[in-house]
């Protein structure tokens, strides 16, 4: 399978997310730079972290109009399996492929430590082959990361199966004070009603080796390689 | 023409420095000339009052690819691969604006690293403030932690180690030091040195405003709050960034001769610096700077030192494949000169000379003072005191010692700080801030890692500069041992008051005779640094603090290990049994005393005590090791066990070795000592390996699943709520 | 003496001289849309803030003594106040 990871301006999880993909997963992977234009020949994509244009005005406000991102608009359309990750998560939500929006952490500090998280949904493209109820440690590191919507959108994407993971306990309990960052619900990932597109604040593609305090975010990225080819030979 | 005493305060020369410059010229400087000569002759550039002392200091050795005077030094760790690093402060800009005077900071010291080829792979940084009660250090305090994630993080380079330390005499003046460390192929080091008559001079990253003009001499003169008139410069990590990767990749190509980023005293520092390496001329046209306000003049642009900016120095040929790759990362690039055969730096403004001088007056010719330094009679009278004349700690009272200890600011958790810190990016963190006494970086693609650690106890340099100086090398040293790795190399930034008070200049000049004997017994050469002087307010110096940052190596990673022992361990202390109170943390918070000799430091012992932890890790004898430093022994095992682990502990055999004083064996402090953590099944070889090493090797306790501290006498502590102590020390 | 309820707009910015990497990011992420006619834009601040005083000149001032003490940070930044309207309760 082969993996692209775009690149804007001041993505600066991207370099992770090539290392995960090839020395985690061991697969075919390579940056896509946002003046392109295509994405052809790639089966997966991911918006990896960072701060693209700065974050200033909002988070991944500027980045969603970049060029590449038309392409990456039509990938989804066609369901083909977008992981955006942290900064990626925040500018599929602004270019509306990814529900919900992301605010300024509840305690207004930015905050790097490692966290549990729950699968709740075995349905998309990132999570497939999970057992709902199972955890993963992954860690967080975001100043912009409280999870935001109203309670009617809650109930709509509770209804629709697009919360895809929800902060936790290490046993995979519900506990407010396991929720970092005042995320509604406790949500840390969604995905879109296909279930192509999912966005998670946590980094995976930093948690691929033991060596470096976990590998669980391998279970993430490697979900796609059961799905993903079938998704991307079904478009 | 006669020169005004204002005129020359405004560069801060003084007039036999002027006569100096007029004698070299053989005439009077032009204005922007002056500007030029003040910025290169301030303490911050020039050294004039450091660099006879610099001297002391080692900085050769066989892993030693680049030594003192380049952008940062480079040590050998093998195939090929080498590690860059360096130590700079930013104290005077800290103290104006906290956050932008810290992330500006960050942003120097990164360009530093990627300026030589080297991908920045982990940053540092040693702050010091005064008490926390005071809200204006508690803004200073928010602003600085602040500033180093801020930019830190968006640059997506991990902070992973550093050290906080208050005291009241840095109220007035912070100090804030920045280390960087990358990664460089060692045949592919670039260097700040021009060559090739003829070749262009790029200025590509920000357009250039009135960004803290004169910052070079402001670092250079006290009261930093009050001499600052200039733009305080505002850092863009955004900016950076795409700086930081652009210029990685015009270094893959074959066109650039020489880089240089602009710091301190902006392209006048720069442009002489790259001139003078390389013994040639650089010629360039002011009016080919773009700005970012109008109406600036040569000496503005000249001085300003608006940040994220580089000066790239390039074969003509291929100025358009460089600028194209500037293009791609969105940077605006100018050609603003070029390199000349006349060895003279040669500034126009249009058809105007405004500068026309050997590019070495301004380096060589810089003048250096070397001054008598006398001791302090007060602080000789504070090191006379008998600390064991004051009343020992009664048993009843030690653990309330403990608690006040665990919860004291130098000693409390650094959790609320690190976690504003992205460490996990970039995915080489092996051991993160605070898992273990430095941090371990792994370098990708092969099976070694590198552990970083920055360190000084300035009241041991307050008390004694000679043997505070060796504390500070032997420590960050120390610390990285623990982790497994041997030291190899260091970078030191010297923090200290004015060299013109002879109680000044003799603790900079006994500091580094005390860091360049231990660096040279330790066999880790200095190969870079920063001098930081006149960090004073009030007339008050700061305690000299000579920080050190020292890089160690592992072979193997696998093997590093951190400070967390497990349940079931032997707890044994390697090295040194006899510690003191002077100068110690327990000393200032219960007698409220800054006093003492503090302890001493046998540089042999101390290296064997280091090699003896760095084997029995690599064997894998030993799965925690950790230094006993501010605290002592107690505070040092608590450090060790995480909140659902207990310990029963029995220092009975190294009561006399403490003339049986409690607060000397439970709080008391001393070098060369380092607790680890064994297997029961693995003390016999340690011992025998001890013995042969020639260390002294005492059993202090055991781990259990108690949650309790239980010590020698039956008294019983719940180690969660000591660690609740511990945790609270920087909340409030 | 009567006081009143005042509604006080606060627009802090970076000072002129001092540099803004936020408006330079907008200003290029203007461009890159189409707006070739933006020529810079400066990022700041805004709040409101319902002040009790005696008179509009009573809320500016109190109001500039908030900035210099907390709302501003002075040393790069400026602020301009107005006192719009008197706050409906």
């Amino acid at each position: 399978m082969r993996f692209g990871v775009v690149t804007f301006p001041g993505s600066n999880g991207d370099h992770d997310a090539l290392s995960a993909i090839e020395l985690g997963l061991q697969q075919e992977v390579a940056p896509v730079w946002h003046k392109d234009r295509s994405v052809d020949g790639f089966d997966a994509l991911i918006i990896p972290g960072g701060f693209s244009y700065g974050d200033y005005l909002r988070a991944g406000a500027i980045a969603r109009f970049s060029p590449i991102m038309e392409a990456v608009t039509d990938f989804a359309q066609q369901g083909g399996p977008i992981l955006g990750i942290c900064n990626g998560f925040q500018v599929l939500a602004e270019a509306g492929l990814a529900p919900g929006v992301l605010l300024r952490n509840a305690n207004l500090s930015f905050s790097c430590r490692w966290v549990h998280t729950r699968v709740e949904t075995g349905r998309t493209a990132f999570s497939n082959g999970l057992q709902p109820g199972t955890v993963l440690r992954l860690p967080i590191a975001h100043g912009e990361g409280r999870f935001f919507v109203t309670p009617e959108e809650l109930a709509h994407l509770e209804e629709r199966q697009q919360i895809v993971f929800r902060y936790c306990d290490e046993y995979g309990n519900d506990d407010p004070l396991a929720n970092p960052n005042g995320s509604t619900d406790s949500i840390a990932g969604v995905c879109n009603e296909r279930g192509n597109v999912v966005a998670l604040m946590p980094h995976p593609e930093r948690a691929y080796d033991p060596l470096l305090g976990g590998d669980e975010g391998l279970q993430i990225l490697g979900a796609v390689l059961r799905s993903g080819v079938e998704a991307a030979v079904g478009r | 023409m006669t020169i005004t005493t204002e005129a020359l305060r405004e560069v801060a020369l003084t007039r036999v420095e002027y006569d100096q410059v007029v004698e070299l010229l053989g005439r009077e400087p032009r204005p922007v000339e002056l500007g030029m000569f003040g910025a290169m002759w301030s303490e911050h550039c020039g050294y004039k009052n450091s660099r006879p002392l610099l001297k002391k200091f080692p900085t050769t050795g066989p892993r030693v690819v680049q030594g003192p005077g380049e952008n940062a030094g480079v040590v050998d760790i093998g195939d090929g691969i080498g590690i860059a690093f360096k130590i700079e402060s930013h104290n005077h800009p800290s103290a104006v604006e906290p956050y932008q005077g810290a992330a500006t900071g960050v942003g120097g010291i990164v360009r530093d690293i990627f300026t030589m080829g080297a991908r920045p792979i982990a940053l540092l940084n040693s702050l010091r403030f005064g008490s926390l009660d005071s809200p204006r250090t508690r803004y200073i305090f928010d602003g600085v932690v602040g500033g180093i994630g801020g930019y830190g993080n968006c640059l997506g380079i991990p902070t992973v180690a550093g050290d906080i330390f208050f005291d009241d005499s840095y109220t007035g003046n912070p100090l804030v030091n920045a280390m960087c460390v990358g990664v460089v192929d060692n045949s592919a080091i670039m260097r700040a040195k021009a060559s090739g008559v003829g070749n262009l001079v790029v200025l590509v990253g920000a357009d250039t405003g009135r960004d803290g003009i004169h910052g070079a001499t402001f670092a250079s003169v006290e009261n930093p709050e009050e001499s600052h008139r200039g733009v305080i410069q505002v850092g863009n990590p955004f900016l950076e960034k795409l700086l930081l990767e652009a210029c990685l990749e015009v270094l893959q190509t074959e066109h650039v001769v020489a880089m240089q980023d602009l710091g301190a005293a902006g392209l006048t520092s720069s442009v002489v610096e790259c001139a003078s390496s390389g013994d040639v001329g650089i010629e360039i046209d002011v009016q080919k700077v773009t700005r970012r306000e109008q109406g600036m003049n040569a000496y503005e642009v000249m001085l300003s030192e608006s940040q994220e900016r580089m000066l790239v120095v390039v074969r003509e040929e291929g100025l358009e494949d460089v600028r194209a790759i500037f293009d791609r990362w969105d940077l605006h690039s100018d050609v603003i000169g070029r390199v000349t055969g006349d060895g003279n730096v040669c500034i126009m403004d249009g058809e105007a000379v405004e500068v026309n001088v050997p590019a070495s007056f301004f380096v060589d010719q810089c003048p250096t003072y070397v001054r008598d330094g006398i001791e302090s009679a007060r602080i000789a009278n504070a090191r006379a005191f008998d600390v064991d004349s004051l009343p020992d700690l009664s048993r009843e009272d030690v653990g309330d010692a403990l608690h006040a200890l665990m919860a004291s600011p130098n000693i409390c958790s650094r959790e609320p700080v690190v976690q504003t810190y992205d460490h996990t990016i970039m995915s080489n963190t092996v051991l993160p801030p605070l898992a273990g006494d430095a941090a371990v970086v792994r370098i990708k693609g092969t099976n070694k890692a590198i552990a970083v650690k920055t360190d000084c106890n300035p009241r041991y340099v307050y008390l004694d500069p000679y043997v505070g100086g060796m504390h500070a090398v032997a420590e960050a040293a120390r610390n990285v041992s623990c982790t497994g790795a041997k030291p190899i190399a260091l970078t030191n930034c010297l923090n200290f008051g004015s060299p013109e008070k002879p109680e000044g200049y003799y603790q900079l000049e006994r500091a580094v005779s005390g860091m360049a004997d231990a660096a040279r017994a330790l066999e880790t050469p200095v190969v870079s640094g920063n001098v930081s002087l006149y960090n004073e307010s009030g007339n008050e110096a700061v305690f000299p603090t000579p920080t050190v940052g020292v890089v160690g190596l592992i072979e193997d990673v696998s093997t590093a290990v951190g400070m967390t022992a497990s349940s079931g361990a032997v707890l044994l202390l390697a090295g040194q049994h006899s510690a003191t109170i002077g100068g110690s943390e327990y000393l200032k918070q219960r007698h409220g005393m800054t006093a003492g000799a503090p302890p001493s430091l046998d540089l042999d012992l101390e290296i064997r005590v280091q090699k003896f932890v760095q084997d029995a890790i690599a064997s894998r004898m030993v799965h925690a090791a950790h230094d006993t430093s501010e605290g002592g022994l107690l505070v040092a095992v608590i450090e060790m066990l995480d909140g659902s682990l207990g310990s029963a502990l029995d220092f009975s055999c190294l009561a006399s070795e403490n003339g049986g004083r409690l607060d000397r064996l439970y709080f008391g402090e001393a070098a060369s000592r380092i607790i680890i953590a064994a297997a029961p099944t693995q003390v016999e070889a340690l011992r025998t390996l001890a013995e042969a090493a020639d260390v002294p090797l005492a059993e202090i306790g055991r781990v259990n699943t108690s949650g309790v501290l239980r010590m020698d006498d039956a008294t019983s502590i719940p180690i969660l709520d000591l660690h609740d102590s511990w945790a609270s020390g920087l909340k409030r | 003496m009567g006081k009143q309820q005042y509604l006080v707009e606060v627009f802090i910015s970076l000072k002129e001289v001092v540099n803004d990497p936020q408006g330079l990011a907008i200003r290029d992420g203007l461009h890159n849309l189409g707006f070739d006619e933006v020529d810079g834009v400066r990022a700041g601040k805004y709040l409101q803030v319902s002040v009790n005083a005696g008179s509009p000149e009573q809320a500016q001032q109190r109001t500039a003594e908030m900035c210099d003490t907390l709302l501003a940070n002075t040393v790069i930044e400026e602020y301009r106040i107005t006192v719009a309207d008197r706050a409906t309760s």
